[in-house]
């Protein structure tokens, strides 16, 4: 290798990449044909929420019609205008409902995402006793359905005394497997040993290592994992361990109003629709980091 | 002397990494480890959740081989589920994770949002309800109807031959979530100049550039995807439950998961919905031993 190679390797790699998939992987028709399957099922994706934001603007005689309709013709607020009137005669002020759902979620989220990699960085990235072993652990304990582990985790629980306490819905999150799971996969893919090693070389410890190498690394995984924890974590409606109502969460209090009957359907979707948000933002903030990310990681069209 | 100052040096490298796991790992023991454990020990008892658990050994194993009807079409409907949904998502959110690898960053941004909605919108397969409803309000025999090929409504969901397609079609349609994802972002470990390597090795269209670089580099992730596939595939029953109903019409949708609640939370026979998850963990194992192999061979 000398210097001359190097310095032109950028521009050659574009070139080459661009010439040979012209060359031998794409044709017009076949271009054609994959654009629209990507538009076939992207369409058939989105549908359901296209419907659910569609009928949250129906007004009710629209939601009767008959035939059913998909789209609206004299769309309105008053869904969600009706609300407020809906939330008006709770026991307990709204904002604690909302304050409770945010606390719980972000709490959840960062703890899990945290252990989560660390974990799997030592597992991945060291050579201590017994990784191996527990790491088969963690994956077959996916395999097992979580039914018949809710009485055993009950015991544990009221044994700890975790009942009626914001910690008996956060640390169920953190004891999830998946996340040291896909951060273990990812890091055998995405960390040099080398790099590591020449770290270890410059004295730096395992947290060093594991802050300023480690971590700027696999961010666009963590991303993805922290979208996944808030997603799961934003719905969560605690069964059985959760009485004290200044404790209870938002979707909670939108069950109530989603139960509601037909008379009600158009504010449950409103509802739904209003739910939906927050894991929206989540998604595209992580989501649109992920791909810039992406586009100077080097992977050209 | 010399041995135990090497031993010491390797303990106190050790120790930071220990303390790494020791946070994730309590936790874990206490909350699946021991539940897993008891469940399994639940398994080999009679257990109606009032009083205390009586062992009665292998009797509900027997129970389910020689005198469980329902066992046995469950256990059909679970497997023919698995083998259907399972490699149909796994591949679905592989290629279509490969495929907006090609686009501009804005496009990806938007495709994979599209891709992602139906987990992102989380419950929302009551839409399905709504679309397969039995009464002419469905929109499907709605549609059906007004273009003539249906005279009077189906009752899609409570009919044998339809209702196993509708399942597996919404099932595949929610279950994109998280190996999509995870794929998008594992896709980013390939870099460009593994491809450049490749063309010189002699890499001539892009299916060979899928097996030899992209698919290699990706083996860590695909594992990770096909364990997760082999999760959601084999435990499909939230959807058949809440669009068919429990049972469903001649058991056609059933499977081990919707039954084992059933058995647990109407029944209140915890010992033999603990035997039910044991037998269908056995099997979720054995299929992870298979895919496992044959992902370790991929490229070679």
């Amino acid at each position: 290798m000398t210097k001359n190679n190097v310095k032109t390797k950028t521009p050659k790699l574009k070139v080459s990449k661009e010439s040979q998939y012209k060359r031998y992987t794409r044709s017009k028709v076949g271009n054609f044909f994959y654009v629209l399957f990507l538009v076939a099922f992207g369409a058939f994706s989105v549908l359901p929420l296209v419907y659910c934001i569609v009928t949250s603007f129906k007004p009710l005689d629209e939601l009767l019609v008959f035939p059913p309709r998909f789209f609206v013709i004299r769309p309105t607020v008053a869904n969600y205008a009706a609300l407020p009137g809906l939330l008006s005669n709770l026991r307990i002020p709204l904002s604690r409902y909302v304050f409770n759902s945010l606390f719980v979620t972000i709490t959840s989220t960062l703890l899990y995402v945290f252990l989560a990699t660390l974990a799997a960085f030592a597992l991945c990235k060291s050579k201590i006793k017994g990784r191996k072993t527990f790491f088969l652990i963690v994956q077959f304990a996916l395999l097992f359905n979580a039914y018949t582990l809710s009485i055993p985790r009950y015991l544990i629980y009221s044994w700890f005394g975790l009942i009626d306490t914001y910690l008996v819905m956060i640390i169920p999150h953190v004891a999830s497997t998946m996340g040291v799971f896909l951060m273990k996969q990812y890091m055998e893919g995405a960390i040099p040993n080398a790099l590591l090693e020449a770290a270890r070389v410059d004295g730096a410890g395992a947290y060093r290592i594991f802050f300023q190498i480690a971590v700027p690394i696999v961010k666009p995984c963590l991303l993805t994992l922290i979208l996944f924890g808030f997603r799961e974590a934003w719905a969560i409606t605690p069964q059985g361990t959760i009485f004290n109502e200044s404790l209870k969460t938002l979707p909670t209090i939108m069950q109530q109003i989603t139960a509601g009957g037909i008379a009600r359907s158009g504010s449950a979707m409103a509802v739904t629709v209003i739910m939906m948000i927050p894991p929206i933002l989540v998604y595209m903030i992580s989501q649109s980091n992920i791909m810039e990310s992406m586009s100077s990681a080097g992977i050209k069209e | 002397m010399k041995m135990t100052t090497k031993t010491r040096n390797i303990l106190q490298e050790w120790i930071p990494y220990y303390t790494m796991v020791l946070p994730f790992f309590i936790v874990f023991v206490i909350l699946t480890v021991l539940p897993v454990i008891t469940s399994i020990i639940f398994s080999f008892t009679d257990f109606d959740m009032v009083s205390a658990p009586k062992f009665n050994g292998v009797d509900n194993y027997a129970r389910m081989i020689l005198n469980d009807e329902i066992f046995s079409i469950t256990v059909k409907n679970t497997v023919v589920f698995a083998i259907i949904t399972g490699p149909l998502g796994f591949l679905l959110a592989f290629v279509l994770a490969w495929f907006i690898n090609e686009f501009s960053p804005m496009v990806r941004t938007i495709l994979s949002f599209l891709f992602y909605c139906p987990a992102l919108v989380g419950n929302a397969y009551f839409v399905w309800q709504t679309a397969f409803s039995s009464d002419s309000y469905g929109y499907v025999n709605s549609l059906l109807m007004s273009i003539g090929i249906l005279t009077e409504p189906i009752s899609w969901l409570k009919n044998a031959t339809y209702v196993m397609p509708i399942i597996i079609a919404v099932q595949l349609w929610q279950s994109m979530g998280v190996s999509f994802l995870s794929n998008i972002s594992g896709l980013q470990n390939v870099n460009g100049e593994m491809y450049e390597a490749g063309a010189i090795d002699g890499i001539r269209n892009r299916w060979q550039e899928l097996w030899y670089i992209t698919l290699p580099a990706m083996q860590h992730m695909l594992l990770f995807s096909a364990v997760m596939q082999i999760a959601s595939a084999f435990s499909v029953s939230a959807i058949a439950i809440e669009l068919a109903g429990y049972p469903s019409v001649n058991y056609a949708v059933d499977t081990i998961v919707s039954y084992m609640h059933d058995v647990g939370t109407v029944k209140y026979e915890m010992g033999y919905a603990s035997a039910l998850a044991v037998v269908l963990f056995v099997m979720m194992a054995v299929t992870r031993a298979v895919i496992k192999k044959a992902i370790d061979s991929v490229g070679r």
